[in-house]
């Protein structure tokens, strides 16, 4: 129990996947002009996050991994170099179904997530959650645990920068900078916060 | 003629379509230090209030006057121990030249002050001038005045650097704390981070070897003197005592560490000051307190046979490292902290659980008062988003 907590803390804020690894950029920047979309955004790619490492998981290890084909009779293949192009196709898939089971029963949340949703395909950090999996050989539970766990860290990431953008709206930024530029800074800055996380050791 | 006329036979050149019109800001900034401003608000409806903003940063300034004093005997006291013990009869570098006169007995109160402002006024001089080069610069071309937030921001950054600091380092890192901490977003109160701590971060990562360690915390070369936090970092509660330091010493502050930090005695009088003129808020001190307690009882109560620092207990994190400095002094920054009420408390016991948490599980990092408060500012913005939503909710409900 104890190491799948700490699991879930590491993914938050140790390696967080905006702050530490920089991943999910385009997003990131883009969409956090707001706090109210920001979150939106956040807990979309929470959801994706948690369906998605699973699921690439099961697929991993029961048919990609060196000799995962033995349980119906096949040894000594190895097919992990597809893992990427399965990965990415699952990420694309699981969206689409996502978003029509949406669409049909929970049409709120549907409206709510909008045009969000698509846009989580191309997510690296969804992407990069996956083949951290694959790279550090988790096993089921603990694929559920990071999934959920670099969900929220990349959420609370977000919702963090949108607050601060709506800070800096009252601001007086030089002409050059204002917009992407000072963005970036601010970005730069809060992964200067996020690094009293780094070093603990779980 | 007084200073006023002299002024005032200046200021035609200054304004607008005056020869040196570009150069108000420097203008400006001499006449609002010496007198106070003309301008009075405008308007129908405005707080009005004696205590501008210029008082306001000029009380944090006064409110450190004992930390100053402290950090000046402390410095020269710890570095006459340390010559005392290693056997040094004079110091090597420009300052043995002064220090002939007063002689380096640790037991001489007048040395001991000579000593340490010697390591003080150095790098408080540096922080002044670079960082005064940079703020008047951005005012000039940027045409915004130059503010006394500068003040305290340079004052607070000499009190958390280590005594043996490369100048050099001083002068980047409150190049880096005014620039990119503040300036590019515009200057005094438009920052979201404490700028010192800015520039004490960024030091602290790109020149780990000059900012922490054992070797930084007193001033004389090639003597090794870890805090009272760093020995506790390895071996708890008994490698303090161990080293001869009693809790009523750590109090008064006679322990290495960062110049201005070590004195709790002197930032509680400080405190007691900045509270009674109102102008840092008792709800984030009170926060990062009870948070701070909070966790640490927690941490004892779990208890841990590997890591000595679960047992260490509350009142001794209260007086080690930079609590009680960053408590008083950095977390109640008005700008880059909680602007709603119940936001500060909720942004003071964040800093006082970090603290505790980076303290006891990090082992990367002794000390975590630092980015434990950087870390709360990002998150500030956050809270008050979340209270003012809540408070609109309630008020909805109420006026069904």
């Amino acid at each position: 129990m104890e190491a799948y907590i700490s699991l879930f803390i590491k993914a938050v804020f140790v390696e967080n996947l905006a702050l530490a690894f920089f991943l999910g950029m385009c997003t990131f920047l883009a969409v956090s002009k707001k706090i109210s979309t920001a979150i939106g955004l956040g807990i979309a790619v929470m959801v994706v996050q948690t369906i998605t490492v699973p699921v690439n998981n099961v697929i991993y290890h029961t048919l990609l991994k060196e000799d995962a084909l033995s349980w119906m009779g096949i040894t000594g293949v190895d097919l992990s170099f597809l893992s990427l192009l399965s990965c990415i196709g699952m990420i694309a898939a699981l969206v689409q179904i996502l978003e029509m089971v949406l669409d049909k029963y929970f049409p709120a949340l549907f409206h709510a997530l909008g045009v969000f949703l698509p846009l989580i395909t191309v997510n690296c950090a969804i992407l990069g959650g996956s083949l951290f999996m694959i790279e550090r050989d988790y096993d089921f539970t603990e694929s559920v645990i990071y999934g959920v766990g670099s969900g929220f860290g990349w959420a609370l990431a977000i919702t963090v920068m949108a607050g601060v953008r709506e800070k800096l709206k009252y601001s007086d930024i030089p002409a050059g900078l204002q917009g992407l530029g000072i963005t970036f800074i601010s970005a730069g800055l809060m992964s200067l916060g996020f690094m009293a996380f780094s070093g603990i050791q779980l | 003629m007084s200073a006023r006329d002299f002024l005032d036979k200046l200021e035609p050149h200054f304004t607008k379509g005056g020869r040196f019109e570009k150069y108000y800001g420097l203008y400006e900034m001499v006449d609002t230090f010496i007198y106070t401003p003309a301008d009075v608000t405008r308007g129908k409806t405005h707080v009005r209030d004696g205590n501008d903003l210029k008082r306001t940063m000029t009380f944090v300034v006064i409110a450190t006057f004992f930390c100053i004093l402290m950090a000046m005997y402390n410095s020269g006291y710890q570095a006459n121990l340390a010559m005392q013990a290693m056997g040094l009869e004079k110091a090597d570098s420009w300052r043995g030249i002064i220090m002939s006169v007063f002689g380096y007995n640790p037991m001489n109160p007048v040395s001991n002050f000579v000593h340490g402002a010697l390591f003080f006024l150095p790098i408080y001089i540096v922080t002044l001038a670079v960082g005064g080069i940079w703020e008047v610069l951005f005012a000039t071309v940027r045409g915004h005045e130059v503010n006394e937030g500068f003040l305290v921001s340079s004052m607070l950054y000499t009190l958390i650097l280590p005594p043996d600091i490369p100048l050099w380092q001083v002068a980047l890192g409150i190049s880096f704390g005014i620039v990119i901490g503040k300036e590019v977003f515009g200057g005094t109160g438009k920052n979201f981070l404490n700028p010192a701590l800015t520039g004490r971060a960024f030091l602290f990562f790109a020149y780990p070897a000059s900012m922490s360690g054992d070797s930084v915390w007193v001033g004389v070369d090639g003597y090794t003197m870890a805090t009272p936090l760093g020995l506790a970092a390895q071996g708890g509660m008994d490698a303090v005592t161990e080293a001869g330091y009693s809790w009523f010493q750590s109090f008064l502050g006679f322990m290495p560490g960062s110049i201005g930090e070590t004195s709790t005695l002197a930032i509680m009088i400080g405190a007691a000051f900045l509270l009674y003129t109102r102008i840092a808020s008792y709800r984030i001190m009170a926060g990062v307190l009870l948070g701070m307690i909070a966790t640490t009882v927690l941490f004892n109560v779990i208890g841990s046979d590997t890591n000595p620092m679960f047992d260490f207990p509350w009142y001794w994190h209260l007086t080690v490292g930079g609590f009680a400095f960053g408590m008083v002094y950095m977390a109640t920054d008005p700008v880059s902290a909680a602007m709603t009420n119940t936001g500060r408390w909720v942004f003071g016991a964040l800093i006082g659980v970090m603290v505790v948490l980076v303290r006891v599980v990090n082992p990367a990092f002794p000390e975590g008062m630092m980015l434990s408060i950087l870390f709360a500012n990002m998150f500030a913005p956050v809270i008050d988003y979340v209270v003012v939503q809540a408070n609109i909710k309630r008020r909805m409900k109420r006026n069904v």
